[in-house]
């Protein structure tokens, strides 16, 4: 979805999200966050997946129509300092491909989706990465099985162990836990969008929290970007 | 007076601007829209989308003496028109709230009220008092729709002896106006206004969230880690107004409307109703400015209606 905000707005960062209305009644009420996918020419770009309630109704949002949006929200990827490693799962493409288009040629891609019709942007991701693994769930295209399996023999290899990459994520919670489990104890940077259900995404209703090693945190003001290795997984 | 003899003589009066401004347990506020307590953080989270200068008063988010972690996750979850929520009262408590948060308030011309609860009758009266001291402290908000952890967990609000033993234990430790939110989760709303009235309270609220649940169908698990939440909302504003029309009937000393209010039209209803101010809170949430589209909302609705003062409006319910 293409929006041209109407009034001022800080210029938006890769990792920073959009509380967006979705729908012009009672129902749902409330505005969903959405990460930022692509801001050119005074245009931002959001890529959902239909899914629940809210985004049912985003696709009936019609070209013209007005929505109350509230952003850009959030923190920002860190800026890394040279080449580094991104792992995308399903939607997560979203969030990260911002990133890419930031700093292109200085990524290895790890990309899984459930099957070849879900692997959005590939070719744009392609191009602006340096290398790029793709896995699916169904095996339709590429390796058959989940992105982490990859990762995880890329980061157990010589060449990674020579030189190691700060690593940046965004994707399903499992694909998120299972890579904290992966680096624990490597003392490797990997910096994780969450994604969490919010109410207000200016950090007063403290519905969005996940639990770090210094409290619960806000996912909507202290994040949504954190380090992996101080999320405390449920 | 009926309603066509005050649009007559409002109208007499010409075209100055209708007066918002009413007085709750002595404090004088510009209008009578605040902001409903959890729902607009310690003010600073809104301060770039409202001017909080433009707000009747400003309720923050409830405070214990102890600070709270809260629950965990998830706390929230959408329902139709409306959301459950069970934050378990995060805070950073009384004294960090003075240091930290009390401060940036103080540089408003704006009522601010506390909202404060405990986990028995001794931590209410410490926070009472601790606020009490507290430069900037316009008022306090009890809630007591939390558990007593003296009498078994039971909720102060739906006990009238254990609401009356908190409610006047407070009244005892603070001179500010002390408004007693009320919870929804009673047979008769009415005696409990009552019973907050009779043991000193200067105003009441009402409504806290009602209670509700949710449940994940294919997990088999309530939604909330917290398995119940309280529900908020457009979807509870029908009983909020009702239980504002029961409470008028039960006691003379003012009260505030909540629950649901999404426009000044859902407003106007509390006020019709009874209810001198209102309190906006999941609307927030929402639309950020809510509180000054409704203060706008009102305002347009006095003149249209040709009414001068909206203290002509409130309790005006014709049944």
């Amino acid at each position: 979805m293409s929006v041209r905000p109407l009034s001022e707005m800080s210029i938006p960062e890769a990792g920073q999200f959009f509380m967006l209305q979705t729908g012009k009644t009672y129902d749902p009420l409330l505005k969903r966050p959405f990460s930022l996918f692509r801001y050119q020419n005074g245009i931002l770009q959001f890529l959902y997946r239909i899914r629940g309630k809210g985004t049912v109704c985003m696709a009936e949002i019609q070209a013209g129509d007005v929505m109350q949006i509230i952003g850009p929200l959030g923190n920002v990827y860190p800026s890394p300092a040279g080449d580094f490693i991104a792992v995308s799962g399903g939607i997560g493409i979203a969030s990260l491909f911002s990133l890419l288009k930031k700093y292109p040629n200085k990524a290895y891609l790890f990309y899984g989706a459930r099957n070849c019709n879900e692997l959005l942007m590939l070719d744009e991701a392609k191009e602006l990465a340096k290398e790029v693994c793709i896995t699916t769930d169904d095996g339709t295209v590429c390796r058959k099985g989940l992105i982490t399996g990859p990762l995880k023999e890329h980061i157990e290899s010589a060449v990674f162990t020579k030189k190691p990459l700060p690593i940046y994520t965004c994707g399903p919670t499992p694909m998120l836990k299972e890579i904290a489990r992966i680096l624990n104890g490597s003392g490797l940077n990997c910096f994780a969008s969450l994604e969490e259900v919010m109410a207000c995404g200016v950090g007063a209703c403290l519905g969005c929290v996940v639990k770090t090693t210094s409290g619960y945190k806000r996912v909507c003001k202290e994040g949504p970007v954190f380090n992996i290795k101080d999320i405390i997984w449920e | 007076m009926g309603i066509d003899k005050t649009r007559a003589k409002n109208k007499e009066a010409g075209k100055s601007k209708p007066n918002l401004s009413v007085e709750i347990a002595g404090l004088k506020l510009r209008n009578p829209v605040m902001t409903a307590s959890g729902t607009f953080g310690y003010g600073e989270e809104y301060a770039e989308f409202v001017d909080l200068n433009r707000l009747g008063a400003v309720v923050v988010k409830g405070l214990s003496i102890i600070p709270k972690p809260g629950n965990p996750a998830p706390r929230i979850v959408e329902t139709p028109s409306g959301m459950l929520n069970a934050i378990g009262l995060q805070n950073i408590g009384v004294h960090a709230f003075i240091k930290e948060k009390l401060p940036f308030l103080r540089h408003f011309n704006t009522p601010v009220i506390v909202n404060f609860f405990g986990d028995s009758v001794d931590e209410f009266v410490q926070a009472a008092g601790a606020l009490s001291n507290a430069d900037g402290v316009h008022g306090l908000e009890m809630n007591i729709s939390c558990p007593n952890k003296q009498s078994g967990w039971c909720i102060f609000g739906t006990d009238p002896k254990i609401m009356s033993e908190v409610v006047s234990a407070v009244r005892t430790r603070t001179h500010l106006p002390l408004i007693v939110k009320l919870s929804p989760n009673v047979t008769d709303i009415g005696a409990m206004a009552k019973v907050a009235e009779d043991n000193g309270a200067d105003a009441v609220s009402l409504i806290n969230t009602i209670t509700g649940m949710a449940i994940d169908i294919r997990r088999r698990r309530p939604v909330l880690a917290n398995a119940t939440g309280g529900l908020s909302g457009p979807a509870v504003k029908p009983v909020a107004v009702r239980m504002v029309w029961e409470a008028r009937k039960a006691v003379k000393i003012p009260i505030i409307g909540l629950g649901g209010i999404m426009c000044a039209n859902d407003a106007l209803e509390f006020l019709i109703a009874g209810a001198k101010a209102v309190a906006v809170g999941t609307a927030n949430f929402v639309n950020p400015q809510a509180t000054i589209q409704i203060i706008e909302g009102l305002e347009s609705f006095l003149d249209e209606e040709g009414i001068s003062d909206i203290n002509d409006l409130i309790g005006t319910l014709i049944v």
